[in-house]
Parts: structure tokens; C-alpha cells; sequence
């Protein structure tokens, strides 16, 4: 199945691109995922990191083919 | 008369204009996002507008701070910001708070105003607000900078999502528009989106950003909002146990011995601790008198290579016989 992942602040530094269509194993979870990314990419502080799937900050779920999912960085520059 | 031109809006009106004449708003920090806030909010009238910033006005804030000009470098951002947004409207009040917003004073500085927009460049002060709002009551208007990109939301409106909701847990690279560089345009937009979100509030009208994140990258003009979603356990540990400091300082996990800091002043995390002496590489000629020959001192950076350079120089050059180099940079030597 096909997820189109997109990553944000650093994170999308950290991967080179802000957006990436990704070929996961059908059942694959949010949390897999996020692990995948994260060692593929080297990304520091993981722990801070959010997910949104479609959306959606809620992320306790299993993705779906076609679904949209956001690596969210915290910030704080003003 | 003065606001007539957004009283003609029916969604405004008479009655809105007296809602906004009657309202206190406070901004916490009075920069890049802070100014146009305090402008526009200033401009349409808003009855009390408190400016918290313990900072002075440096030429570098000038491209984007563009409420300052040159007269004012070394002058206090509040008592300047003051002056001029008093000129911008005489009709309202505007209260000048040269302090840093501390645990000891946030609550209760709060309870005196009706919504709280931050305007800060730091985490440890997001979630310092965040956990005041939660107990003064308050909702508060959050906006974030990373280059080129931007998060805005209202935390806190009528008991919706929180900043701990969204992030429970920090990161310690605290990366400021010191650090990264930003185009001023770009936290301009963002304090007026604040703004706006301040009079929608203030006036009632449309939709309120709350539990809800809006995503904007201005280079690619790409926008997102996304759905938060609250954690009530986050919201409840600030009821029970009142504001929990958030430290991106961090410590040394060897005390007993002394250190040298060669980072510049930006760079995080920050060691708050007598062991380290701070010298960032661009100072270092001026300083090398400040570095003891008689000690034994690890000296570290970010990653380790520029203080290997630095420990390299100041040995051949300096005759320092006393220094070590930190070969894993700084998250080798603190805690966590």
C-alpha cells in the first residue's frame, strides 16, 4: 500500500524533500512508521515529534492505503 | 470617525467596537510576532493592551520588528512600543511591563487580562504560558517560526486542546530565528494572523482556531490545518500540580570539573553551570586571557570538530597545555 508521508520544519531538512510517497507492508501502524523514518533519516529528538494521519493528530491507528501522514516538529522561533 | 471603516462591517458595528474597547490583551514578547500584533490590535481600538518584554531593541530586530527604528537601538522594546502605539491611539490604555514573564508572576499577571498572545522564541516560555492560561483560566494565541514555515493555533478557548495536548513532550533543540535566520515578512504575517484571531475572539465572529493547528509555508505557499486532540490528562497534571518548568538548560553530568564553551550564544542546549566558561569561537581572540593555563579543561561544541580546531590553535599558538578536547560534543557531557 501507498502512503504519502510529508514532513515539516527540520524534519523535511533532515530527509532532503517535504514530501515523499512511500510503498509500506499492508497493516503497517503509524508507530512503524515513525520508526522507519526517523532511523532512515537520522532525525533528532523523535520522542518530541508528532504524527497526524490524514489530518488528524489522532495517530493510535493502522494506515490505510492512500492515507496522508505528517511528521510534526515542535518550534519555537518568533 | 476613527474606526469607522470596520464599524461599517456588520459584523462589527457599534456593539462590536464596544466589545473591543472593553477587552485586555496581553502580548508576551514584543518581536517579530509581538509588533504587528500590538499594531493592529492597538489600531482597532482593543481598550487595554499589555507589551512584556525585558528586552532592549538591538539593530538586528529592525527588519522585522518594523514598529522600532534606529533611534531606538538600546532603548526598552516595552517602553518604546509603548510610546509609539500610544501615538498610533491615544484612546486606549497601554501597559509597559519591563520584566521576564517567571513562574512567580505569570498567574496572576494573567487574571488581569482577558486573552494572552505569545509572542516568545523559546519553548521553555510556551509551555511557562500554556501552563498559566490553564490555571488563570485564560485562552491563549500560540505561533511558532521555523524559516520559512508557520504553526498557529488558540490554545486553551473554552477548554479545548493545550499546548502540552499537542506537544507533551519537548525537544531540546531549541532552534531560534537567531540561529536558523528568518525573512521578517514571515513572523510579520504570523502576528497579524494572531491578531485576527484575537478580534474573532474578542468580536465572536467566525471560527476560532481552536483545536486546530494551521500549517502555512510561505515559500511554497503550501497550507495544512490540522485536527488536534485534546488530552485532558496533560490539561489535569497543570490543575494538580500548578506550572511544571520546562528546562531546555540542562546540566553537566560531571560537575567537578571545569569546562570550555566555544559555541555561539545561540546554539542549544545552554549549560547553566559555574563549571563552564562561555566563549563563543567568534569572541575567542579578544578573550583567550579568560581561559586558565592551570586547570585541566574539556573543551566542547556542538558536534566536537570546531573545538578539536580550537584546542589545536590555542596549543600551537597560545602554548595551552591544559585543554581537552570533547570528542563527542555536547551531548556527551549532560545529563539526559
Amino acid at each position: 500500500m501507498k502512503v504519502n508521508v510529508k514532513y515539516f520544519g527540520a524534519i523535511a531538512e533532515s530527509a532532503g524533500k517535504s514530501e515523499e510517497v512511500l510503498d509500506l507492508e499492508k497493516g503497517s501502524s503509524v508507530k512503524d512508521l515513525k520508526n522507519q523514518q526517523i532511523k532512515k533519516y537520522q532525525i533528532q529528538d523523535a520522542d518530541s515529534i508528532q504524527i497526524a494521519v490524514n489530518q488528524d493528530l489522532k495517530n493510535e491507528v493502522e494506515l490505510k492505503d492512500g492515507d496522508e501522514v505528517a511528521f510534526l516538529p515542535p518550534f519555537a522561533g518568533g | 470617525m476613527r474606526y469607522d471603516r470596520q464599524i461599517k462591517l456588520d459584523e462589527v458595528g457599534i456593539s462590536g467596537q464596544e466589545k473591543l474597547r472593553n477587552y485586555r490583551v496581553l502580548i508576551i514578547g514584543v518581536g517579530g510576532l509581538g509588533c504587528p500584533a500590538a499594531q493592529y490590535l492597538a489600531g482597532a481600538g482593543v481598550g487595554k493592551i499589555g507589551l512584556m518584554d525585558h528586552d532592549k531593541v538591538s539593530i538586528t530586530n529592525l527588519h522585522r520588528q518594523v514598529l522600532f527604528n534606529e533611534d531606538d537601538i538600546g532603548k526598552s522594546k516595552v517602553l518604546v512600543a509603548k510610546e509609539k502605539l500610544q501615538q498610533l491611539n491615544s484612546e486606549i490604555e497601554l501597559i509597559a511591563i519591563e520584566e521576564a514573564l517567571t513562574i512567580e508572576n505569570a498567574e496572576k499577571l494573567f487574571s488581569e487580562y482577558d486573552i494572552i498572545i505569545d509572542g516568545t522564541d523559546n519553548f521553555e516560555t510556551k509551555y511557562l504560558i500554556n501552563d498559566a492560561c490553564i490555571l488563570a483560566g485564560k485562552p491563549w494565541i500560540y505561533a511558532s517560526i521555523y524559516k520559512y514555515e508557520g504553526q498557529l493555533s488558540v490554545f486553551n478557548y473554552e477548554n479545548g486542546p493545550t499546548y502540552r495536548c499537542l506537544f507533551p513532550k519537548t525537544t531540546r533543540q531549541n532552534i531560534s530565528c537567531e540561529a536558523t535566520g528568518v525573512l521578517g515578512v514571515v513572523p510579520g504575517i504570523f502576528g497579524m494572523l494572531q491578531a485576527m484571531e484575537a478580534l474573532k475572539i474578542i468580536l465572536g465572529i467566525g471560527e476560532i482556531l481552536s483545536g486546530k493547528l494551521k500549517l502555512s509555508n510561505l515559500l511554497t505557499g503550501s497550507e495544512q490545518i490540522l485536527k488536534l486532540q485534546k488530552k485532558q490528562e496533560e490539561i489535569d497534571k497543570i490543575k494538580e500540580n500548578g506550572i511544571i518548568p520546562v528546562k531546555i538548560v540542562c546540566k553537566l553530568n560531571d560537575e567537578s570539573r571545569l569546562y570550555l564553551d566555544i559555541r555561539e550564544i545561540f546554539e542549544q542546549p545552554r549549560i547553566n553551570s559555574e563549571k563552564v566558561i562561555q566563549i563563543p569561537l567568534s569572541d575567542l581572540d579578544d578573550r583567550i586571557w579568560e581561559i586558565p593555563k592551570e586547570k585541566e579543561i574539556l573543551v566542547f561544541c556542538q558536534s566536537g570538530k570546531r573545538s578539536k580546531k580550537v584546542v589545536d590553535l590555542l596549543k600551537a599558538e597560545y602554548g595551552f597545555e591544559n585543554l581537552k578536547n570533547v570528542e563527542g560534543g555536547i551531548e556527551t557531557i549532560i545529563d539526559g
